[in-house]
């Protein structure tokens, strides 16, 4: 095998010394492979995100509700579990959660709402509903940001049918691109690389149209999405 | 009336087109009177037969070189050279000087040429920026946006400009005015059948637009569709868009017989 | 998948008769073009972003080797395995060998071209080894055994009653008199009938959007949440992908992310995208052990730096299918293997011969509505033209072609006998058609009368005319 990547690696350096490129298939004015990666520079980014804080949340919002997520907003995080319950009530779901190391007790005082039932860990199979923390959103498209470890299992955001994610106001970036500056200093992979196992966009609940183009939500993903925005 | 006269008369090379030439020699007279009502010196140079696109789209470069230097020499000399066809005219000004890609002095000698060549309608509004057309039409209009014109050559908003000029026209876009009619040149006789199916979908967006005639800026496509109308047995009229322009109808409409109107 | 793109013409000829078929591309054609117009029109910065898309794309190909090179040695250095695989039989025994390794029974795949491309659900069951497709569109069409029809729509080709016939058929355990009339009830047993294949599965099988060199990232978006499923759930994570998938950095992937869903379905973004680095971390409640990247050349390298290069910027967005009136008249089957479309016409000769998938650029009309939309701004019409100087060098064109097209050519380069030949020919055509305008029947011309009148030429060329009108008018 190590043969086919010579092979592979050979015949790539032969094909581009005897590339014969038309104009709209070479580069300009290039930086090396290792200056791009260095720099990891941004390309353009739309101006839309690229708004004051307020106004960014308020597009967040509009964003999020528009790929049909829905949207509630608390005070604090000691309001999170009257949001939640409040929630769940509403749309007929049992009060039982399994919920990440990231929003569990003491950061969210779930025992002061006591017809919650509530359990930490990775998703299993029966989990109704899951609740995790995003890192970070994005309000260009309304999207969540979510990494993979110890505080939040990847599981929690596909497993449970409903998924309900807390997220801190002042975490609402306006750009991806902003998002990816504070991975890569957060370092949350530990010390050989900032990424995490998983890292996660999520822009909406779940949804096909593999059937006569109907869209659906709820595919295998969440059908439901519940973003829960903490003001501090 | 033209609102701003050229200074000195351009002078113009028609390349009539060999489905024009063939076909429809009316609508060289059309191209011709145009022309002269902007202010142009018009020739038509004899020894043009065919831009080469036949053979340039059926992978035979050759074949279409040898026929684009005749074209090339044909055309030297003039101030500009326009087509009442989008394809031609793209042929010339967008491929003619990569078939020579090979041969830097033809090369040269194309890039000339393709710098001054144009589809007519679009040379009309945005060189010699004349608005000289037909004082009248009536009917409803439809204008069937061809490919190559489109796309290749920007052609869009000139034909309607000029269109809505005209008194008593009223123009109606069908949704699918920019899609395909399936004509092809050699693909329509090569898959006969996709053709069809494609054509029907464009006299369906025709029908659909109540329009009583159907204008587009390329025979092929006019022919195409004109078939398909006629075999549906509709009576749309379908002529070149120049023929409208420039006030000349009294040839029956494509497909038509003299006495169907 | 046995091609068969050699029977094009009676594929579409079957296609043509298919009235569901034809509903099913009429909602295609009528849907995807006009959302991914809304989406460009939401989006001021579309075109600009289409450029830098491309422009990354034009980089990372000028650097194939180095980029590959450092996305490897970024994976290795997590942990994760990177398998280089020259042809579809290497990648199929590395997919094999690791699936051997964990001692698989069953595997979940999401959506993959090239897990299509090198055949690997009938490898895997072959050796004993169960794949379970989990992408509804796939897994509806594995249960029917058909290839996929889109490259994002697997079974756009199916109305709802041909799903609902197909499930009764194979869910055998349910009851056979449950309603399934509407595509809520099929979805809804659809993931039922996955959710615990998802659960028990041994290894995940997914292929990938794009690969990240700076980290060592594969980047897998769906809408159905269903790869995120297959990737995060069982022991051991396979990746296949082809070389030229590879960007340099996030923020690159990010730039082809924002035009990739608007070109696609319209949307700004999918509503699943993952980044998937090496295996789970110490400390991780989930997660697999293994992380293996299969990387497949297959004819990539024979693309890189010739007539063709400029295809290996494809993103799999499916934007020029939509838009193609050929694929909207005959759908993705007529082409007889995994790609279809313009994207299909172009790729794949590069990946079975010229003389297999000879009628696949041929059956175009160079309208360029392809070029126009596609986010990556891919010479389509020019490389399918290529495919056909190339069938005409090497004698692949029809002998009545190349001697018509010689015959014309002799003509249209001596003006005075072209004049000459025309004349006649109209001159008898104008006498056939004479008062009536139009032909119903061509001599020669079976294809055109088959379903068009000919309108009839007036009997006299336009040359013939100017002249007597206007001696010494021209040159």
């Amino acid at each position: 095998m190590s043969e086919s990547r010579a092979h592979i690696l050979g015949a790539i350096k032969d094909a581009l010394e005897h590339a014969r490129l038309p104009e709209s298939a070479r580069p300009h004015g290039d930086a090396s492979p290792a200056e791009r990666l260095g720099a990891h520079r941004a390309n353009l980014i739309p101006a839309r995100g690229r708004l004051g804080m307020k106004a960014r949340i308020d597009l967040f919002i509009r964003e999020a509700e528009r790929v049909n997520a829905t949207v509630a907003r608390v005070s604090g995080l000691a309001g999170v579990p009257r949001e939640v319950a409040r929630y769940l009530t509403r749309n007929n779901l049992p009060p039982t959660l399994k919920i990440a190391p990231a929003v569990a007790e003491p950061t969210i005082p779930w025992t002061s709402h006591t017809l919650l039932t509530v359990e930490r860990g990775r998703a299993a199979g029966a989990d109704a509903v899951g609740v995790s923390r995003a890192f970070a959103g994005v309000a260009e498209t309304g999207t969540l940001v979510m990494l993979s470890g110890p505080e939040n299992p990847t599981t929690l955001n596909f497993l449970p049918p409903t998924h309900v994610v807390v997220i801190a106001a002042s975490d609402i970036a306006g750009d991806y691109e902003e998002v990816w500056a504070r991975v890569r200093d957060a370092g949350a992979g530990g010390d050989r690389t900032f990424m995490p196992r998983a890292v996660n966009w999520i822009t909406g609940p779940s949804r096909t149209a593999d059937i006569e183009q109907s869209l659906l939500l709820g595919a295998h993903g969440p059908q439901r999405l519940h973003i829960v925005i903490v003001d501090e | 009336m033209s609102d701003k006269p050229a200074a000195t008369p351009l002078r113009v090379g028609l390349f009539v087109t060999c489905l024009v030439d063939l076909t429809r020699p009316c609508v060289g007279f059309a191209a011709v009177k145009l022309l002269e009502d902007a202010g142009c010196i018009v020739a038509i140079p004899a020894a043009q037969t065919c831009c080469g696109q036949p053979a340039y789209n059926s992978g035979d470069s050759r074949n279409a070189r040898t026929v684009a230097r005749t074209v090339i020499e044909a055309f030297e000399g003039f101030d500009y050279v326009v087509a009442p066809s989008g394809s031609c005219a793209g042929m010339v000004k967008v491929h003619y000087p990569k078939l020579f890609a090979d041969d830097p002095p033809m090369a040269k000698r194309a890039r000339a040429l393709a710098a001054r060549t144009y589809e007519l309608v679009s040379f009309l509004v945005d060189v010699a920026k004349s608005d000289v057309v037909a004082p009248a039409y009536a009917g409803t209009v439809t204008y069937h946006d061809s490919c190559s014109g489109l796309r290749e050559l920007g052609v869009k908003a000139q034909p309607r400009a000029l269109l809505n000029k005209i008194k008593g026209l009223t123009l109606i876009d069908g949704r699918e005015s920019e899609v395909c009619c399936g004509f092809g040149g050699l693909f329509c006789v090569k898959y006969p059948e996709i053709s069809s199916r494609m054509v029907d979908a464009k006299v369906d967006d025709i029908l659909a637009t109540g329009a009583d005639t159907l204008l587009a800026g390329d025979m092929g496509c006019l022919l195409n569709m004109a078939g398909r109308l006629s075999r549906r047995g509709s009576g749309v009229r379908v002529r070149h868009v120049v023929e409208v322009l420039a006030g000349m109808t009294a040839e029956p409409p494509i497909g038509a017989a003299a006495d169907d109107r | 998948m046995r091609p068969t793109a050699a029977n094009f013409e009676d594929n579409a000829r079957r296609a043509l008769a298919d009235a569901k078929l034809r509903d099913a591309l009429s909602k295609l054609s009528e849907g995807f073009p006009a959302k991914r117009r809304d989406a460009a029109a939401r989006l001021p910065e579309f075109e600009a972003l289409r450029d830098q898309a491309r422009d990354i794309k034009n980089h990372v190909l000028a650097n194939l080797d180095v980029y590959l090179e450092t996305f490897e040695a970024r994976v290795t250095a997590l942990g994760g395995r990177v398998h280089w695989c020259r042809t579809a039989a290497e990648a199929r025994d590395a997919v094999l060998g690791i699936c051997r390794k964990a001692g698989a029974r069953t595997v979940t795949k999401s959506k993959s071209m090239i897990g299509e491309e090198i055949a690997i659900n009938e490898h895997l069951e072959a050796n004993g080894v169960a794949p379970i497709e989990t992408d509804l569109g796939e897994y509806i069409i594995q249960l029917r055994q058909e290839p996929p029809s889109h490259i994002i729509a697997p079974a756009i080709h199916l109305t709802k009653e041909q799903i609902a016939d197909t499930f009764r058929d194979k869910h055998k355990q349910l009851a056979p008199d449950r309603s399934l009339e509407e595509p809520r009830t099929l979805l809804e047993e659809a993931r039922g009938e996955l959710r615990d294949k998802f659960i028990a599965a041994d290894v995940g099988l997914t292929g990938a959007n794009m690969l990240i060199a700076e980290t060592g990232s594969t980047v897998l978006v769906t809408n159905e949440g269903n790869a995120d499923l297959t990737y995060s759930l069982p022991k051991v994570h396979v990746v296949i992908a082809s070389l030229e998938k590879v960007v340099p950095t996030l923020e690159d992937a990010t730039t082809i992310l924002r035009v990739l869903a608007r070109s696609a379905t319209g949307q700004d973004m999918s509503v699943y995208t993952a980044f998937c680095t090496g295996p789970r971390r110490p400390g991780d409640l989930d997660g697999p052990d293994e992380f293996h990247v299969v990387l497949l050349d297959n004819g990539r390298t024979r693309m890189l730096g010739g007539e063709f290069h400029e295809m290996l910027r494809c993103i799999r967005c499916g934007a020029c299918l939509n838009h193609c009136p050929i694929y909207k008249a005959v759908g993705g089957h007529a082409y007889g293997w995994v790609y279809s479309g313009p994207m299909g016409a172009v790729l794949i000769p590069n990946l079975i011969g010229l003389e297999e998938a000879g009628h696949l650029p041929n059956a175009s009309t160079l309208c360029g509505k392809c070029e126009e939309v596609c986010p990556m701004r891919i010479p389509l019409p020019r490389m399918l033209r290529a495919w056909r100087e190339l069938q005409f060098e090497r004698r692949q064109a029809s002998t009545t072609s190349r001697a018509g097209l010689a015959v014309w050519a002799f003509l249209a380069r001596r003006p005075w006998l072209y004049r000459l030949a025309m004349g006649l020919g109209v001159a008898v055509l104008g006498r056939l058609g004479r008062g009536r305008g139009r032909l119903r029947r061509l001599p020669f011309g079976g294809a055109w009368t088959d379903s068009r009148d000919f309108p009839a030429p007036p009997g006299r060329t336009f040359q013939a005319l100017w002249r007597r009108q206007r001696p010494g008018g021209g040159r």
